[in-house]
């Protein structure tokens, strides 16, 4: 019967694909509903050719790691894309003749930036969330995922969403929104899987053995909540036409750049901070085998940050249109959100106490530690810049690309590496991983990257932030905007060689993942298991 | 809920539970984090008192400072504009060509045209006003060829009104016929340019360049005058040197003689963009600063 509901469903897609594929106004959206065309089809035939098929039910006290498996890949894949991306960007902006002209209007570096962003948060970031969050959720749960193939329909949405947003934007396709680029249809598509990842991950939690959810899960749901209200808000459009990417924004001036940056910091606070703090409260203390340090401060952190951060967003418009109250409210609750956020750093330093030998003997624990370190100075660079004073001289610099790379190389990505470490020989059932000295390889390419990286933009930033406002004694601007450009090339170069570590470490670990799982020896051929109750 | 089985060193057992074998201690919060919340706590309750911060039905509280960025900014302008005032006045008023006498007023000039220039004229003049590079479109203003006059009320006549724009009927215009609609014969086209690459000096073909001296005087000497040297008055560029505009080689200038050249240049005055154009007293600091670079006449 649901087969049958399945095949009506993909043949109405399919149909409407094809109409809107013919009748649509620009490249950007025919290209997107030959995709979707193309994507329905398949699956119509492949559900078409299994009909009537017995397939036996998996068992439901066995965990379900298959889409656990299929999420490493792609946060690894993603990854790669996304650091390469910035890369190339990097040394587009220290070469300007990198923009070719063959290339005009698909892959300059207009169109490129939100590639890579989005490649990084969404893409690598995001599939780093929902992989972990489903591994962890159904370990600290004891139970396997709620809603049976429906995890694997969050997975497979999540991708044709990062497909669609990446071709939208080399297309040209872009509401002009910072992280939240994509367009109508395609947050509309977003908005479907989201809700789906919601009821997954509440209805394994509801589902659970154990008596207590684990702090890891609060994390995570307070993720998933946020980021879902926050996409609904900031997306509020009105297309064109429904044959068209086009779409008008329903905010309007200081209310949309305040609405888009509300938008914008909790992108940073609940996705890269919120939950990325969900996976290191689970893979640290199982990296190190110690307990966690303090379950008060888990509860008196986890409600301070996610009350306080809601309401930082203004700190992004300091000296705008913005009006004076905002901003300072913006800057005040950016400031008491310190402590709240280093809670989280405490409860992991502090998590390997008794364990700190294991940083000489642990590739693996050491990245998690660099990232705990890289997070506490972020949040504490944050509340900084984010004092009015501050961001009169670091606003509209390098210095805040410079601060966003050593939460985003820093944190999430060296968090992310040392969970992948972790996860990939349980997952495929293998004794170790392939080479211990590779990680240790990544480890110092990806952390010698980062401090190139965030030093490199550290000068850069504050230096044009100088030159920019440098007055002579009666008051005239000394600086043309040229000469601040030309004066940060050398910085630009320290930068994206530092970028070319980065990428070379995380290549380096998809080498020593591949490896893992073709040459090492198989554990056992049992499937995981939920302990009984 | 704590278990007396396990202890850790400062005493203190764990919550009691395990979530696949990850336990919580029931360590207490560090003192010193628990303090420092306080602290900015206590910090931000001064400070949305002393500032500007809630909103209210009609506008918002504004705080017992009386702070205000706008403000700020605003200050520091009219202290600047104070302290500069008399020379303002004197520079919008100034007869050009005795600024250099009044050295404060001069050097005010200069400093302040500066800063002009940097912000309005360096995105097509370069910013150290060499014309970015030989050959861009753009005339280099440090040399002493200039195409409509290098007097510094020249200059300011310039900036004022710009060249071959739709804004001032007093923008300078000139128009170089395209030579390769139906005037010249390509063979034509190539004597004459061989003439003018041996005015300016360069290699050339003497044959084509003799029967391009005859072509030269009938077409081109009107404006460019008989020896090539060009004509300030109405716009006509030297070509008897070696500064180019557009590049002086033989295929550039054919493809200047075939089908002209037409730069434009804004009119920077006030009356001619309202609201962002350039003041009588900016026009006046440019052109002496552009006048004192080092081509000035």
């Amino acid at each position: 019967m649901w087969n049958a509901v399945k095949l009506v469903l993909l043949g109405l897609i399919v149909l409407g694909a094809a109409i809107a594929a013919n009748f649509g106004r620009d490249l950007a959206y025919q290209v997107h509903a030959v995709i979707i065309l193309a994507v329905a089809g398949g699956l119509f035939i492949w559900t078409l050719r299994r009909f009537g098929d017995e397939r036996p039910a998996p068992a439901a006290n066995e965990y379900n790691d298959g889409v656990v498996r299929a999420g490493v890949i792609a946060t690894s894949f993603w990854g790669a894309v996304g650091f390469l991306v910035g890369v190339v960007i990097a040394f587009q902006l220290a070469y300007p003749w990198l923009n070719f002209d063959w290339a005009q209007g698909y892959a300059n570096f207009g169109r490129l930036r939100p590639l890579h962003t989005s490649a990084v948060i969404f893409a690598f970031g995001g599939n780093a969330l929902v992989m972990s969050s489903f591994y962890v959720v159904q370990r600290t749960s004891a139970a396997r995922l709620w809603g049976g193939n429906l995890a694997w329909f969050v997975f497979w949405g999540y991708q044709l969403f990062i497909v669609l947003a990446a071709t939208g934007y080399l297309l040209g396709a872009t509401q002009s929104k910072e992280y939240a680029e994509p367009e109508w249809y395609v947050d509309l598509w977003l908005t479907i899987v989201w809700v789906a990842y919601l009821a997954v991950f509440l209805g394994t939690l509801i589902k659970r053995k154990e008596p207590h959810i684990y702090v890891a899960n609060w994390f995570y749901l307070s993720f998933i909540v946020t980021v879902a209200m926050l996409h609904l808000v900031n997306n509020a459009t009105i297309p064109v036409s429904i044959f068209g990417s086009k779409s008008v924004i329903v905010w309007a001036g200081v209310q949309d750049a305040m609405t888009q940056w509300w938008y914008g910091h909790n992108a940073v606070g609940f996705f890269l901070t919120a939950g990325f703090l969900g996976m290191m409260y689970y893979f640290v203390p199982k990296q190190a085998e110690k307990p966690v340090f303090s379950y008060k401060l888990s509860i008196v952190h986890f409600w301070a940050l996610i009350f306080l951060y809601i309401w930082a967003g203004p700190h992004h418009l300091h000296y705008t249109a913005l009006p004076d109250w905002a901003s300072t409210l913006g800057m005040v609750f950016s400031i008491v959100l310190w402590m709240p956020s280093w809670g989280g750093m405490i409860n992991g330093l502090m998590t390997l106490s008794g364990a700190w030998d294991k940083l000489r003997t642990d590739p693996v624990i050491r990245m998690m530690v660099i990232s705990i370190g890289f997070y506490g100075m972020s949040t504490f660079e944050g509340p900084m810049m984010s004092i009015r004073a501050v961001n009169s001289l670091s606003h509209y610099t390098d210095w805040t690309i410079g601060h966003v790379h050593s939460g985003a190389l820093g944190w999430n990505g060296m968090i992310t590496f040392g969970a992948l470490y972790f996860l990939v020989p349980r997952l495929w059932n293998r004794e170790r991983l392939y080479s211990l000295s590779l990680v240790n390889w990544h480890f110092w390419l990806a952390t010698i990257g980062i401090v190139l990286y965030a030093s490199s933009m550290w000068v850069t930033g504050i230096m044009e932030g100088l030159m920019w406002r440098e007055v002579d004694a009666q008051g005239f601007l000394v600086n043309s905007f040229a000469d601040t450009v030309a004066a940060k090339f050398p910085m630009y170069v320290v930068r994206g060689l530092g970028g070319v570590l980065f990428l070379t470490g995380a290549l380096i670990m998809c080498y020593n993942l591949w490896m893992t799982v073709k040459g090492q020896p198989k554990v056992s051929d049992e499937p995981a298991m939920a302990p009984a109750e | 809920m704590s278990t007396e089985e396990k202890k850790n060193a400062e005493g203190f057992g764990t919550t009691g539970h395990s979530w696949d074998g990850i336990e919580e201690w029931n360590n207490p919060m560090p003192r010193w984090w628990v303090w420092t919340f306080y602290i900015t706590i206590i910090w931000a309750i001064g400070y949305v008192i002393a500032y500007p911060a809630w909103p209210l039905i009609n506008g918002a509280t504004s705080g017992l400072l009386g702070y205000s960025t706008r403000a700020e900014v605003a200050a520091q302008i009219a202290a600047v504009d104070e302290q500069n005032a008399e020379l303002r006045e004197k520079l919008a008023s100034v007869d050009l060509t005795t600024i250099s006498e009044d050295t404060a007023l001069h050097n005010y000039a200069k400093q302040g045209g500066a800063a002009v220039f940097r912000n309005n004229c360096a995105q097509c003049h370069g910013s150290g006003a060499n014309g970015i590079r030989m050959g861009s479109g753009y005339p280099n203003l440090l040399d002493d060829d200039w195409l409509w006059g290098g007097s510094i009320e020249e200059i300011a006549f310039t900036i004022r009104n710009g060249v071959r724009n739709e804004q001032s009927d007093d923008a300078h215009i000139n128009d170089m016929p395209a030579f390769g609609d139906d005037w010249l014969e390509k063979a034509q086209i190539d004597q004459v340019v061989n003439y003018v690459l041996k005015l300016s000096g360069q290699d050339h073909d003497a044959g084509l360049a003799t029967e391009g001296a005859t072509i030269f005087l009938d077409e081109c000497s009107s404006c460019h005058m008989e020896d090539g040297t060009g004509d300030s008055t109405t716009g006509a560029p030297n070509l008897a040197d070696a500064i180019w505009l557009y590049d002086g080689d033989a295929a550039t200038i054919t493809e200047t003689v075939t089908f002209a050249r037409g730069g434009v240049m804004p009119a920077w005055a006030q009356e001619f963009n309202p609201g962002f154009g350039l003041s009588d007293a900016e026009i006046n600091a440019v052109a002496a600063y552009v006048h004192q670079l080092g081509g000035g006449q």
